[in-house]
């Protein structure tokens, strides 16, 4: 119990971080009109992207004759690029549409 | 220096997610919105290249496959986004939102290669930090890639028996694994047969859901997906990872709810109820 308290303790700043982000989320996208779930859904898939920042890290912090952690880290930074590139190409695609056909749901 | 304008450029890029995503919920403000978060996630690509290290030259392979999977992600995900038809977005979506789980789950699997090497006492929060990052990233990716394959008819809906109990007994038995795993310390047959299991998780849990069902699901698991970026982010104390993880882990959320809201359903009806629906589905049929 003590050692998870420490955890936490440890860690406050992040926690506050995560707790705020959480409310922030909730209350930016409070007021989306139904025709824009999709694009922002799209949006938001591309957003969590962002954990290739994280693969990339891995890839920096390996050490260059760990073949395993090199391969399986290269596969991260090609999926997470997938993911960042086409999240947002995908959901630009999608608001050009919306904007010719403004009716299309 | 170079860590301050390291933490300033994640600032940025986190304030940019933010922004985007409140213009990205306005129709005219939309596109633009996506352009902005965009550009603040190039900036925090190219500052984690740049500054996250000093640049050392015994780590050339490293840099050289970070460029190489870069660029090949980019050709690939730009083609295929491309190409895709307009009726076929969600399923793209699917698609890539299973490559982010994907992702943080390679990062999961790295990361515990490393942290056997540590022997923590007590408590092991990064452990369990570690764990949830692979199980939700193992479940959104093959929870995405079957979403993926329905909405693109190569996966029929398909009810298994008792497949709301299989589910439960599944997700306990994850749970509970979870639970000896944080007990008993660090082990890797463990943390592969939680991989699996996980992996099998995100199978049956979109499986019994109705092609019309989807959208929601495909929201849900985008939400799934943007924990474990978050709990990716903790991990490193990665503040723009933390923040585009949590956003889009809430917002994905709220979303889902409104998405289920707009359809005049439940999110329990959907994921439950489901189960109902597609089977009278498949007797019509019949």
């Amino acid at each position: 119990m003590e050692a998870i308290l420490n955890f936490i303790g440890d860690n406050m700043e992040m926690v506050y971080f995560l707790v705020l982000a959480i409310l922030l989320g909730i209350e930016v996208i409070s007021n989306v009109p139904a025709i824009l779930h999709t694009p922002l859904m799209s949006g938001a898939n591309a957003v969590h992207g962002v954990v290739v920042v994280g693969a990339i890290i891995v890839m920096l912090q390996a050490s260059p004759d760990n073949y395993l952690a090199l391969t399986v880290g290269f596969l991260a930074v090609i999926v997470g690029t997938l993911n960042v590139v086409g999240g947002f190409v995908v959901t630009d695609r999608m608001l050009e549409m919306f904007k010719k056909k403004p009716k299309k749901s | 220096m170079s860590i301050h304008i390291l933490e300033i450029s994640y600032l940025i890029a986190s304030l940019t997610f933010i922004i985007g995503l409140k213009m990205l919920s306005h129709p005219d403000s939309a596109r633009k919105g996506n352009l902005i978060a965009a550009a603040g996630m190039l900036l925090a690509i190219i500052v984690t290249l740049t500054l996250y290290q000093e640049f050392d030259s015994g780590k050339a392979l490293n840099y050289g496959l970070i460029f190489l999977g870069l660029v090949i992600g980019t050709i690939i995900g730009t083609i295929m986004a491309k190409r895709v038809q307009m009726t076929a977005m969600p399923q793209m979506v699917s698609f890539f939102n299973g490559m982010g789980g994907a992702c943080a789950a390679l990062i999961a699997i790295i990361e515990f290669q490393h942290h056997q090497h540590a022997t923590v006492t007590g408590f092991d929060g990064e452990l369990l930090v570690m764990l949830l990052g692979l199980l939700i990233g193992s479940v959104s990716f093959s929870g995405s890639l079957i979403a993926y394959g329905k909405l693109e008819g190569k996966i029929k809906d398909k009810v298994l028996p008792f497949n709301q109990a299989v589910n439960m007994i599944l997700l306990g038995t994850i749970v509970v694994l979870i639970l000896i795993q944080m007990v008993s310390g660090s082990s890797p047959v463990l943390f592969y047969v939680l991989l699996g299991l996980a992996l099998v998780y995100g199978i049956l849990f979109v499986m019994p859901i109705g092609g019309a069902d989807m959208p929601v699901v495909i929201s849900l698991l985008n939400s799934f997906t943007g924990m474990a970026a978050a709990f990716g982010g903790f991990l490193y104390g990665n503040k723009a990872m933390l923040t585009g993880g949590i956003l889009v882990g809430s917002a994905g959320t709220i979303l889902t709810i409104l998405m289920c809201n707009a359809m005049n359903r439940s999110l329990t009806n959907v994921l439950l109820g489901a189960f109902g629906g597609s089977a009278g589905g498949s007797a019509k049929t019949g």
